[in-house]
């Protein structure tokens, strides 16, 4: 018993206070900011090193709903393009996932297009289906963190559930894999109305550098409209939490 | 006739210096070879051609810390009949299961000919993940469990089908393929060195490091590129902190299957602090965007080494306090004990590598067998344990996580030592790999062996690339280790070997 309370006390308080403030390193890799004097041999060169493509080169921008976060185009010019680490990159528009040249604001959360069930429905209770369709495991490892005790989303009734029955919404990592597609589509179908989608991570998002294979099925996200897009390689935690309660209006 | 050799990791080998026999002689060469204990098949896979498929077995020579390198051709695009190597050796069983798949080669005497993954370039589309041919006994008294591929947790999918007697597991088959992303493809299909680079890092999120390392191997020995001492030794600590904050992590999930709170609660946490860590020194806290072909942004200044030995000790005494007391209560040892048991001849016999193969006294290990980086220089213990329960996979965790920091700490005096940090390379983008030849990258994830190889052709392009994940052979150390255990005991055996889905499936 004393051995137990010996390492309760080394364990002290662990969690995070203010989840919608946190102070997180310097160093996080978060929302690009881009010096709008890039010239166009600059925004040239970079857009040909970009491994995702998610850069274009005139209006200059960076797309983080395709970017990888590898930095490679900021160590290319560190002088124009420099990563902040503002991790609330998460948005329910897909357009607003996009970065230009000269701005640099918090990314933008659409509430008005937010559907108005969604709101009175899950703010004070969220249960989410997690399914990973070709998911390299990053992104589903920083799901669970965000219910363990650092992040402990649970605090605003935000969960993963492990029956489709028992949920309000599912959350999608990977590009979708051809051999998921059936079974991704049968966990949908199988939550109840109203429901949410929600794409975690830069595969789900767009697909990431598996856009092109032929492994890859994504039809469901063609038919389906994603309620809110969370960038990152993979997300993180701080990201995701931070986007649901956008979505679902806690302030 | 002598077998080609690769004496280095990584290495290559002209293909024209590989000599390709009859599959007859081919046979017995690898049977003989395989026959030594100290021999293991690293990869056996077929590279399409034009009008043949020539066949490239890499059985590794752990005494001789060298790699032979064995070659037959088949005709393409019909069934042929070889017999199976299976038949002798088993664990040759999952490369034949591949080449079957893909290719249509039907081995005979093969005892277990299933579909692997269903890879989307497979031989015969008609057969897809709902025509699995499950193995079935006919009995009224048994009865059949199907879990997935769908899970109830946050976890990746796969199909796990247990036939029961009551409450005990009598047998388990796991079918894999739902993650398949054709990724092997991808690295022939993307030319640029940083694709393929950033295409490593996703094999399996979870061993970033280990596959990454495996790929910039085989990037710089297709290039001459000589590995400075200063990134050997930041590349190895990176891969030692994987190992770290897995082993942390699985520990925790370990003590959340048992419903021991206190262990779970207090290990997360330890593990955030490692991948924190990870986060300060490149910003990611799964160290995606660190390992970078022929160089790199990440040479840490002696303030990030501060605070990594700080956060080291930390986390050592914490770790030692809190798993003294896990691996001492009743309760627990209740669990773990002599539950889930593979034995020594079991893992030999499924070529088990890594964690799967060291929880048995297998002592299979890429860092001793086949270093490289800074392992060549540095000499890292490699734990074992003989009983290959439940509780030696979470002993040989803990023991694996404080060899580790006390390696890193060794590596963080040598990097403070060297005196010619100046000038360190840069990553190079612009590499041109030499053609025609054959290069395998090795590395011991946490999990275990990885092996990566790559073909290139006349223009020095990658033409083929090959990906061995340690899951390819370790999934079947999981379904013996639950064979006469009750169901209720198969998720802390998942989670005492915590394998990956898309490491498999690729
Ligand atoms: S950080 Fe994003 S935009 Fe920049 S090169 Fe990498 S993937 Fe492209």
């Amino acid at each position: 018993m004393l051995r137990e309370f010996k390492i309760l006390r080394r364990h002290g308080i662990q969690y995070i206070p203010d989840l919608r403030n946190a102070k997180v390193s310097d160093n996080l890799t978060g929302r690009p900011v881009i010096d709008k004097a890039i010239t166009a041999e600059e925004a040239d060169m970079v857009k040909k090193v970009c491994p995702a493509g998610a850069i274009n080169a005139s209006p200059f921008s960076i797309d983080m709903g395709k970017c990888l976060f590898c930095k490679e185009c900021s160590f290319m010019l560190p002088n124009r393009i420099r990563f902040t680490n503002d991790y609330k990159l998460a948005s329910n528009r897909r357009e607003n996932l996009i970065i230009r040249a000269g701005e640099d604001k918090p990314v933008q959360f659409s509430h008005h297009s937010v559907r108005p069930e969604i709101r009175r429905l899950f703010r004070h209770a969220l249960k989410l289906r997690q399914v990973s369709a070709g998911g390299d495991n990053s992104c589903e490892m920083e799901l669970n963190a965000a219910g363990n005790v650092n992040f402990d989303m649970g605090r605003y009734g935000i969960e993963f559930v492990a029956s489709p029955r028992h949920a309000d919404g599912i959350v999608i990592t990977g590009p979708v894999s051809e051999n998921m597609a059936k079974a991704l589509k049968m966990t949908y179908d199988a939550i109840p109305e109203p429901k949410i989608i929600i794409l975690a991570g830069v595969d789900a998002i767009r697909g990431g550098m598996f856009k092109n294979s032929k492994a890859i099925n994504r039809e469901f996200l063609a038919l389906h409209r994603a309620d809110l897009y969370v960038p990152g390689n993979p997300v993180h935690p701080l990201t995701f939490i931070n986007g649901v309660l956008d979505l679902i209006g806690v302030k | 006739m002598e077998n080609a050799l690769i004496n280095t990791n990584p290495g290559a080998i002209a293909l024209n210096e590989i000599p390709v026999v009859d599959y007859n002689e081919f046979y017995d060469r690898c049977r003989s070879l395989l026959q030594h204990e100290q021999n293991h098949c690293l990869n056996y896979f077929g590279w399409p051609d034009g009008k043949k498929i020539r066949y490239f077995c890499l059985i590794a020579d752990d005494k001789q810390h060298s790699i032979y390198v064995l070659s037959h051709v088949q005709p393409a695009g019909k069934t042929i009949q070889l017999k199976a190597l299976s038949a002798e050796i088993t664990a040759m069983q999952v490369f034949e299961r591949e080449i079957h798949e893909k290719y249509g080669v039907d081995f005979t005497g093969h005892p277990w000919l299933k579909p692997l993954r269903y890879a989307f370039n497979r031989y015969d589309r008609s057969k897809t993940p709902t025509t699995y041919p499950f193995y079935s006994i006919a009995s009224e008294e048994l009865h059949q469990v199907g879990v997935g591929p769908v899970h109830a947790g946050i976890i990746e999918p796969g199909h796990f089908r247990f036939i029961c007697n009551g409450e005990n597991i009598l047998h388990l088959e796991i079918q894999l393929g739902y993650q398949h992303r054709g990724i092997e493809n991808l690295f022939v299909q993307h030319k640029a060195l940083l694709q393929q680079a950033v295409l490593a890092e996703q094999i399996a999120g979870d061993t970033t490091i280990g596959h990454s390392v495996a790929y910039a191997g085989i990037a710089e020995t297709l290039t001459h590129f000589a590995e400075p001492a200063p990134l050997g030794i930041i590349r190895s600590i990176a891969l030692e902190m994987e190992r770290i904050a897995i082993h942390i992590g699985d520990t925790a999930a370990l003590c959340t299957d048992i419903a021991y709170q206190l262990g779970q609660i207090s290990l997360e946490p330890l593990r955030t602090t490692v991948i924190n860590t990870m986060l300060e020194w490149c910003g990611n806290r799964f160290g995606k965007g660190f390992i970078r072909p022929a160089g790199s942004h990440y040479y840490p200044d002696k303030k990030f080494l501060t605070l990594l030995r700080s956060n080291l000790n930390d986390i050592s005494e914490r770790f030692t306090e809190i798993t003294a007391r896990i691996y001492s209560l009743p309760g627990v040892l209740a669990r773990f004990e002599e539950c889930g048991m593979v034995s020594n001849e079991q893992v030999r016999q499924i070529g088990a590598v890594g964690m799967a193969a060291r929880m048995s006294g297998l002592a299979r290990d890429i860092r001793i067998s086949h270093p490289s980086m800074a392992y060549k220089d540095t000499i890292i213990s490699s734990v074992t344990f003989d009983s290959g329960d439940v509780l030696a996979r979470g002993l040989l965790r803990k023991a694996e996580v404080i060899e580790s920091i006390n390696y890193i700490f060794r590596l963080i005096d040598q990097y403070n030592s060297l005196t010619d940090n100046k000038n360190l390379p840069e990553p190079d983008f612009n590499l041109s790999f030499r053609q025609n030849m054959l290069a395998i990258g090795l590395a011991e994830g946490w999990r275990g062996e990885i092996c990566h190889t790559a073909i290139t052709d006349d223009n020095g392009n990658i033409i083929h690339y090959k990906i061995k994940d340690p899951s390819l052979h370790n999934w079947m150390a999981l379904a013996l280790a639950v064979r006469k255990e009750e169901i209720s005991n198969f998720p802390v055996n998942n989670k005492s070997f915590n394998l990956s889905y898309c490491g498999f499936d690729l």
